[in-house]
């Protein structure tokens, strides 16, 4: 529709047509991506306060080190501190990790009561919330991947190609300046961020989880053989949240440097405005 | 018209500042009332319990042996957690002459009950096997376990055919009741763990007799597990149909405050 009165202006459009760019597939097991990421990250972030501290190898270190991260609190000449050390680098991180809580109420927590789920410090309840939505996020994962496989989703749209990587440098810079190219295609840094989240971190995310599981050790062995340790498993799971955030946090940027109505509109309908015809290829 | 999407860099890293925090700190306590046990939301939530329990039993099988290491893996002592030295009178009287007087009964649905002496334990066929601890925490401990298998134990007093589950009873207070009564740990498996081959009563570890503070004179262990299903310094193995009517219901002192029942990730 827009497309033919487009067409029939003289003057140059300043609107490009919309074109239907996301598959109810690929809506649908966003969302429910979303919600799962966003409770699995707070109920999981519980977790870890039960043991605020990651190593590496089978055991954890009681009688030796091979603590490579914790967050904990201490007391000092000027009251408890809360810290985060990572890798024997200790960092004063008071009101947020290791001591926070209302002004007067302060308590020793590793992630403060915001960021956790529930708010109070309760394993068993979390573990309920972090397995539950693992499920749902696991069964998103297998019908996005039939569902993509089927509707070319992956070919067509996420897999790089050697034009992609020739295009990179431009790509980088064209981010770098939030100079957006709004086409039906993905550019080179969206297909190799979101091939990175699907193909990499979320599947390495229930890899290293199963691999936590003393049950699934008995039926894949060679799991933890492979990671390193079930420790070293739990430290990767971590290091993916920390990851995954980050994704996060840059791709709500790039909404948002986008054109916040346009994108949103894209992965709620599908429908997605696109540049004037000429503009894209500048 | 690319001057269109070209915003301040500065106004729009501010509200995607906000705007992602805004995420978080929604997460704060808006679910914290349906949380509860019993609560609508969370009983919900805890079907998935039930899946994640089905599958693994489904994968593992009866037989699929836990991850077994060397002695090379063996590098602290085992690491005490929960309850280290019971305080609780009867208990001190029968460490402080060794056990002597302590015996493992074996009761409920059994054709023969028993009554067994650290001894007679220790004279029976036994297992040595070195296993991780997985702690629900998520902390982990490589360590040598020797005991009796349990299905030796369940063998000689013959399991009735309607028992289907193992009930641990333990000699340690753990919490303490309204009304002031002590609350021993407890807790429950199913006959197929208690039969798996690595699940022995182990009296021995790291090569000498079972500290106090990892469960003398006897603790159970379950390596497919996490280690609130191990219960230590145990006096009695009740064999069940059910546990509704044993503590809260739901199995065990831990599954009572919210741990899921199977314990196997």
């Amino acid at each position: 529709m827009d497309i033919a009165a487009d067409a029939d202006t003289t003057v140059p459009p300043t609107k490009g047509p919309l074109v239907y760019r996301q598959s109810l597939w690929t809506r649908a097991t966003h969302w429910l991506w979303a919600a799962c990421l966003f409770f699995m990250l707070l109920s999981g972030l519980q977790i870890f306060n039960a043991r605020p501290q990651l190593y590496i190898g089978k055991q954890s270190g009681f009688g030796f080190d091979n603590t490579v991260f914790q967050i904990g609190a201490e007391d000092t000449d000027n009251g408890p501190r809360g810290f985060t050390e990572i890798l024997g680098h200790r960092f004063d991180t008071t009101g947020v990790l290791g001591w926070s809580g209302p002004p007067g109420g302060e308590t020793a927590r590793a992630f403060p009561s915001w960021a956790t789920i529930p708010s109070y410090y309760d394993l068993g309840t979390a573990r309920v919330v972090h397995f539950f939505f693992a499920w749902i996020l696991s069964a998103t994962l297998l019908v996005w991947l039939a569902a993509s496989l089927l509707n070319g989703h992956i070919r067509r749209d996420l897999w790089p190609r050697l034009r992609d990587f020739r295009q990179l440098p431009r790509d980088v810079a064209d981010h770098a300046r939030l100079r957006f190219h709004h086409a039906r295609a993905y550019n080179t840094l969206q297909k190799l961020a979101y091939a990175g989240v699907l193909f990499v971190l979320l599947p390495l995310m229930i890899i290293t989880g199963l691999a936590m599981s003393p049950s699934m050790d008995a039926v894949l062995p060679f799991l933890n053989e492979v990671l390193g340790g079930r420790q070293t498993a739990r430290t990767i799971h971590f290091t993916v949240m920390t990851l995954l955030v980050l994704f996060f946090i840059v791709h709500m940027v790039m909404v948002l440097a986008a054109g916040p109505i346009n994108e949103l509109r894209s992965i709620i309908t599908g429908w997605y405005r696109t540049d004037p015809p000429g503009r894209e290829d500048a | 018209m690319a001057q269109k999407f070209r915003i301040d860099r500065r106004k729009f890293l501010t509200a995607a500042g906000l705007g992602a925090s805004g995420v978080m700190l929604s997460g704060c306590d808006a679910f914290d009332g349906h949380l509860g046990m019993g609560d609508g939301l969370r009983s919900f939530l805890e079907n998935a319990n039930g899946l994640t329990w089905r599958v693994q039993r489904l994968l593992a099988g009866p037989d699929a042996l836990a991850p077994e290491f060397t002695e090379a893996d063996i590098r602290q002592p085992m690491r005490p957690n929960g309850v280290t030295a019971p305080d609780d009178d009867h208990y001190k009287s029968l460490l402080a002459d060794g056990f002597a007087n302590w015996r493992l009964e074996v009761t409920g649905l059994v054709e023969k009950p028993l009554s067994l002496t650290r001894d007679q334990l220790i004279a029976m066929p036994s297992r040595t096997q070195i296993t991780r601890h997985d702690c629900v925490e998520g902390w982990s401990c490589i360590a040598k376990w020797t005991g009796t298998p349990l299905s030796l134990v369940l063998d000689m007093a013959v399991v009735k055919p309607q028992a289907r589950y193992v009930m641990f009873h333990c000699l340690d207070t753990i919490d303490h009741t309204l009304s002031g009564g002590d609350v021993k740990y407890y807790g429950s498996i199913d006959l197929i763990d208690a039969r798996h081959p690595q699940t022995i009563l182990a009296y021995g570890l790291n090569g000498k007799p079972l500290p106090v503070e990892n469960g003398a004179p006897l603790r159970v262990r379950v390596e497919r597990q996490l280690g609130y299903k191990m219960p230590k310094y145990l006096s009695r193995i009740e064999l069940i149909d059910g546990f509704a009517a044993i503590g809260g219901g739901h199995g065990g002192f831990w599954e009572d405050y919210g741990y899921d029942w199977y314990g196997g990730i």
